[in-house]
């Protein structure tokens, strides 16, 4: 503590009683214990070696919630105002942790385990086997390849999230209903979508844009016949709810650059392309890399359209990780595969998300 | 007729024309973007009113090429001639509604509510847990934003199922907060970076005390960014369908799981999906029009440092 300093200088002087501290300690310890206890007890039952008549593991969750407000309580006890800094971070720290770290760990444990939830014989250890059944499963490394696929197309998002951004902050009349009209896809629900443009407007037969596609000379338009089709209309969609995000982000950049740097610019003779890519486009250099991120961050967890319009078809081609383990999941309800390649997917991301990082590190620093 | 004496010279003009091709061009790209932006809602609400004949013909305009008529409303059982009725499939889908409602505005409160302290906290003290700072911590938290949503779908399907927190409103409503709660703290943090901290120290010489200068002080002024916060996790928690199609099933089923168990069943009869669908999003579009200021200013706290 003492070499970091508070931002916020406070003094305060604490009187604290040995008995607070002992009360602070005793409830902390004590619904600790209280908490060992009843996961014992659960555990025994569960194994088979005593019956308490527990039906499910709730009791041990109200142990364990019961444990996180004592430790809370028990921090002002015994630390005084120090525990009431705490207190601002401890409630979120233990929901994240809680919430994450024990069923990444419990997930761990699924992954190398051949659990089907339907089968009555529960969950049994099977080492490797689950790894060599992913190294043989072409659907998953399909999929793996599309999303390498859809995370490109955050290119061309990219390009036009920027074109419409300096559209908007250009002179124009009727800001604010563009801008309104701009954010809609962001709103609307990814299942709805999937409905209003996958299924209605894309239909063969009926929709608007087939008979637009028709007008325009394509005679038997098929949005999801082939399968580099189905992936591009699969990226269009996706690219049209989240356009208005990256638009945004890099709205509020182009508002933070100073006016005059532009007007310098100008004064020196620059014409509006070479003062683009010269000016505006360098200094927007950290804000792009942040929105792109973000950006790819999204598009990982992309699934609900896939999941919605074609269900990974024709063939797999347009499944995304999210949307196959989906699949996995509701088609053979098998949790220990599922869970393997989902695990394995997070060990991806978090290299190439760190590779990314430290990469863009070097070049992001704004070069005023 | 009088002739005219002073003419722009010829090197004006064609700066003037140029500059109106300009604006043509930017307000074309403008329109068509609108265009491509609004229409699919303007044809889920057109369509919601037609009847078979007209969605074969793809008529467009309503009144003009066709008789709207209630018939999508109707199978919902919001039409005007069934609103006094009853009607299963409206209670159903008033209970998805209200499963929608609950679990977003909820989800939402906590996220915002956890979130909060947890960036003041951040913003103000440092801490230290173990090996982790301050910046750790953030990171920590932040990094939260990387899990996709899959690797803990299966663990949290098995764990839920052992606490008998399947198929419940609670359940959902935890796990959504897990999935906005970086993103509060990411636009929290910036918006106590913002305040000067002087204002606190005047309130603790006052007498004050931490959490008091915190809820009488800062809290009033980082009103708007939290409003930013909750609108966003709104958006995020209400659009969510991941998690409530594996967790939910009968009891718990939010809008979207609904939506989405109708799209293959109902064939062509786009009209009644036409009209869930836009039950559906009516809510958020609302939000959109009336707080659109409060979602940007979410989105540019992150953007911008």
């Amino acid at each position: 503590m003492a070499e970091q300093g508070d931002f916020l200088h406070v003094v305060t002087t604490d009187n604290l009683s040995s008995r607070r501290m002992a009360l602070g300690r005793a409830i902390i310890w004590g619904s600790a214990g209280f908490l060992a206890v009843v996961a014992l007890a659960q555990t025994l039952q569960e194994t088979g070696y005593a019956d308490f008549g527990f039906s499910t593991w709730r009791p041990t969750l109200y142990a364990y919630v019961l444990w996180a407000i004592c430790l809370c309580w028990g921090q002002v006890l015994i630390r005084g105002e120090q525990g009431k800094r705490v207190l601002f971070v401890l409630p979120a720290a233990l929901f994240v942790i809680s919430m994450v770290v024990f069923p990444l760990l419990f997930g761990l444990v699924i992954a190398f385990s051949d659990w089907n939830l339907s089968s009555p014989t529960g969950r049994t250890f099977n080492g490797l086997d689950n790894i060599r059944q992913m190294w043989n499963d072409d659907f998953y490394w399909n999929a793996l390849a599309n999303m390498v696929r859809y995370t490109l197309a955050i290119i061309v998002e990219y390009a036009i999230a920027f074109g419409l951004a300096l559209l908007l902050n250009s002179q124009i009349r009727a800001r604010k209903f563009f801008r309104v009209a701009f954010l809609m896809p962001l709103m609307l629900s990814p299942v709805a979508v999937s409905w209003m443009i996958g299924k209605s407007m894309m239909e063969i037969r009926f929709g608007p844009l087939a008979r637009l596609a028709r007008e325009l000379g394509w005679d038997s338009p098929s949005f999801f016949g082939s399968p580099e089709m189905a992936r591009f209309t699969i990226m269009v969609m996706d690219a049209w709810t989240y356009i208005p995000f990256m638009m945004i982000m890099i709205l509020a950049g182009l508002q933070a650059i100073p006016k005059d740097i532009q007007e310098a610019a100008k004064v020196d003779g620059a014409r509006a392309w070479r003062g683009f890519w010269e000016v505006t486009f360098p200094l927007m250099l950290p804000v792009s890399i942040t929105v792109i991120l973000i950006r790819i961050i999204f598009k990982l967890k992309l699934a609900d359209i896939i999941i919605n319009v074609t269900a990974g078809g024709p063939g797999g081609a347009t499944d995304s990780v999210t949307s196959f383990i989906f699949r996995e999941y509701r088609d053979r309800s098998n949790v220990g595969y599922g869970t393997l390649l989902a695990m394995f997917y997070l060990v991806l991301i978090v290299i190439a998300i760190t590779i990314v990082m430290k990469l863009t590190d070097r070049w992001a620093r704004p070069r005023y | 007729m009088s002739q005219q004496i002073f003419h722009d010279s010829p090197s004006d003009l064609a700066h003037k024309t140029k500059w109106l091709s300009g604006r043509v061009a930017v307000y074309g790209a403008l329109i068509l973007w609108a265009i491509i932006c609004l229409f699919p809602i303007y044809w889920t609400i057109t369509t919601s009113f037609k009847m078979a004949p007209d969605v074969m013909r793809g008529n467009l305009i309503p009144f003009w090429d066709y008789q709207p008529k209630w018939l999508g409303w109707r199978s919902l059982g919001i039409s005007p001639d069934t609103i006094g009725a009853e009607s299963t499939v409206r209670e159903e889908f008033l209970k998805r509604f209200l499963n929608s409602v609950i679990t977003a505005l909820s989800a939402s409160a906590l996220a915002v509510f956890l979130g909060s302290l947890a960036a003041y906290g951040l913003s103000r003290f440092s801490y230290r847990f173990g090996f982790m700072r301050n910046s750790d911590i953030s990171f920590f938290f932040l990094s939260q934003l990387i899990l996709p949503p899959v690797v803990l779908a299966l663990p949290f399907l098995v764990l839920y199922k052992s606490l008998a927190l399947l198929d419940t409103r609670i359940g959902l409503i935890l796990l959504y907060t897990l999935t906005v709660l970086p993103i509060v703290i990411w636009i929290m943090r910036d918006q106590f970076a913002g305040i000067p901290k002087e204002l606190e120290e005047a309130a603790l010489v006052d007498g004050l005390s931490i959490w008091g200068a915190f809820a009488t002080i800062v809290l009033p002024i980082a009103l708007p960014g939290m409003v930013a916060a909750f609108i966003l996790s709104l958006v995020l928690t209400w659009n969510e369908y991941f998690f409530a199609a594996l967790l939910t099933s009968t009891h718990a089923n939010t809008l979207p799981v609904m939506v989405a168990s109708q799209t293959g069943s109902q064939g062509i009869s786009w009209w009644s999906m036409a009209a869930l669908s836009f039950a559906a999003i009516l809510p958020l579009i609302v939000i959109g029009i009336l707080l659109e200021r409060y979602i940007i200013k979410g989105m540019a706290a992150g953007a911008v440092k």
